[in-house]
């Protein structure tokens, strides 16, 4: 195998894996604080790339200023279904948010149809993202460079947050001991709605880039992206956030060297996204980075 | 400042308090005794908004705080030492103080409470960036207490703070409580180890299944034969 050919994959195989990633940040941040699997989060990935669609094309904001008001909404959409769908159920035994999980998932998916119609849109990817670089023989696509950049950054300011700021303490804490978190003064249900904001945001963040690769958005979009995302949360070892993004960068390049080196197995590419999960689970349950987590 | 009055709660089938009723005043030490599964865990909870209370009154300087969630408890500053520490483990020493002060926004009064709490616990200052989980129980212990007091609470709750400490931390313990009382922190203590408890509290409460049988200072009940018999491994 060339090198140059190698090279190739593996740039693909992380701008990939970096939106694996920065979507499964999502479900590792739910899931440690609140043990709850958000199913849902695939889905509010594609509300976000509806957002940033109807953003530019409806109000033609400059699309910068349509992406950054798209991960807001997305954040606010976020906590909506913490605060109507979750926090109903939260004392109730975890299977019941899990299947709360699955409607707000059929909920946003259904929605969708009926609202934005079934037929896939095209997303305007804006001119910087388009281009294509040629770097010593290597086509690089400007998204590909961009993509691990800006989900750098995102997971470098999420990483703050929770490690540096006096709310990332409290997640911190109610993911050890909601109980004895609440005594110490701190609004638990706030800090949870918080933690669903910013991974609602990373998601609509992921999505947009998704949609940019593409460039077409639809209604059902989410769901396969939601289920690898969370295929590399387990992976990572769910709850840890460095985790989710080493499990989404595996994921991402074991998936384009797949297709690569196998071109004829290419059709089996989910399927080892999902058998990668059937095994993760039998043999190493905590994942790469997990640690067993207190009930 | 605290008035439990006819307080009853039940856990499923259990009826874990009875019509039980006590009160705080401002700047005591008040101690609750009893055996295990008395119910002295389970009023501290109540106090602090963590069970649901099936009858009965909490009144807390002058309010009535039934009902209220326990964030809230918390920032009209009653502080709990829970049963069995419940420290965060993960988070340093450092970082489990900064919890206890979640409320106050006075980085500088922050700051010198932990450096007030690294002097009264040199222990913890050894171990200030080291995750809690390592500490031993005796250190956790202090680490609670310490991070109870962050808050600066004007009504201290305190589970069982020797449970499991060797002789001469439990000694320690008792002369930090001394300390926090003379400073002018009023005090709920629950205490199996009556004795020590008995000796800084103002006044005393006996609790068995749920019910209170006797109360008086804890210099009375020093001296009484049912708690001698029962508490004091006394014959």
């Amino acid at each position: 195998m060339e090198l140059t050919f190698f090279l190739q994959q593996m740039i693909n195989g992380v701008a990939l894996g970096s939106l694996y990633g920065l979507i499964a940040i999502g479900y590792t941040m739910v899931y440690g604080i609140i043990r709850l699997i958000n199913f849902a989060h695939g889905d509010v990935m594609m509300m976000g790339c509806y957002f940033a669609y109807f953003g530019i094309l409806m109000f033609s904001m400059p699309w910068w200023v349509s992406f950054a008001v798209a991960m807001v909404l997305t954040a606010v959409l976020g906590i909506t279904m913490d605060k109507g769908a979750y926090l109903p159920v939260r004392n109730a035994p975890r299977i019941s948010a899990l299947i709360t999980a699955i409607g707000v998932s059929f909920l946003l998916e259904n929605v969708g149809l009926v609202v934005f119609g079934g037929r896939p849109k095209g997303f305007a990817t804006p001119a910087m993202f388009s281009e294509v670089y040629e770097v010593a023989g290597l086509m690089v696509p400007a998204l590909v460079v961009w993509t691990p950049l800006l989900t750098l950054v995102i997971l470098s300011g999420v990483l703050f947050i929770i490690h540096r700021t006096k709310t990332g303490r409290a997640m911190r804490c109610i993911s050890l001991d909601m109980e004895t978190t609440r005594l110490m003064g701190v609004d638990v249900n706030r800090i949870i709605s918080v933690t669903f904001a910013v991974g609602s945001a990373a998601a609509a963040a992921g999505g947009i880039m998704w949609a940019m690769r593409y460039p077409e958005i639809n209604p059902l979009m989410g769901i396969i992206p939601g289920f690898k995302a969370f295929v590399a949360a387990v992976l990572g070892g769910i709850g840890n956030i460095t985790g989710a993004m080493l499990g989404g960068l595996l994921l991402g390049v074991a998936e384009i060297l797949l297709v690569a080196l196998m071109p004829e197995l290419a059709g089996y590419r989910d399927a080892v996204a999902f058998g990668l999960l059937i095994l993760i689970l039998l043999f190493r349950p905590t994942g790469l980075m997990g640690t067993k987590l207190p009930d | 400042m605290l008035r439990v009055e006819g307080l009853s709660v039940h856990y499923g089938g259990i009826h874990a308090l009875k019509s039980v009723s006590i009160h705080v005043p401002e700047e005591k030490v008040v101690t609750l005794v009893g055996a295990n599964g008395a119910g002295k865990s389970t009023l501290l909870r109540a106090v602090s908004g963590l069970v649901p209370v099936s009858g009965g009154k909490i009144r807390y300087a002058g309010r009535d705080i039934l009902g209220i969630p326990s964030h809230r408890i918390a920032r009209e500053g009653i502080a709990m030492s829970p049963e069995g520490r419940r420290v965060f483990v993960n988070l340093s020493v450092y970082e489990n103080l900064l919890m206890g002060a979640y409320c106050r926004d006075d980085r500088k009064e922050i700051d010198r409470d932990i450096e007030w709490i690294f002097e009264t616990f040199p222990r913890l200052l050894e171990r200030r960036d080291q995750p809690a989980a390592t500490l031993s129980g005796g250190e956790q212990q202090m680490l609670a207490l310490g991070r109870a007091l962050m808050s600066r609470p004007r009504l201290l709750l305190l589970d069982e703070p020797s449970l499991g400490l060797a002789p001469l931390l439990i000694r320690e313990v008792f002369r930090v409580i001394t300390k926090i009382h003379q400073e002018g922190t009023t005090i709920l203590l629950i205490e199996q180890n009556a004795m020590a408890a008995l000796h800084v509290a103002d006044y005393g409460y006996v609790l068995e299944t749920g019910e209170i049988v006797l109360e008086g200072t804890g210099k009375d009940l020093l001296c009484d034969e049912r708690v001698k018999k029962a508490y004091l491994g006394e014959t």
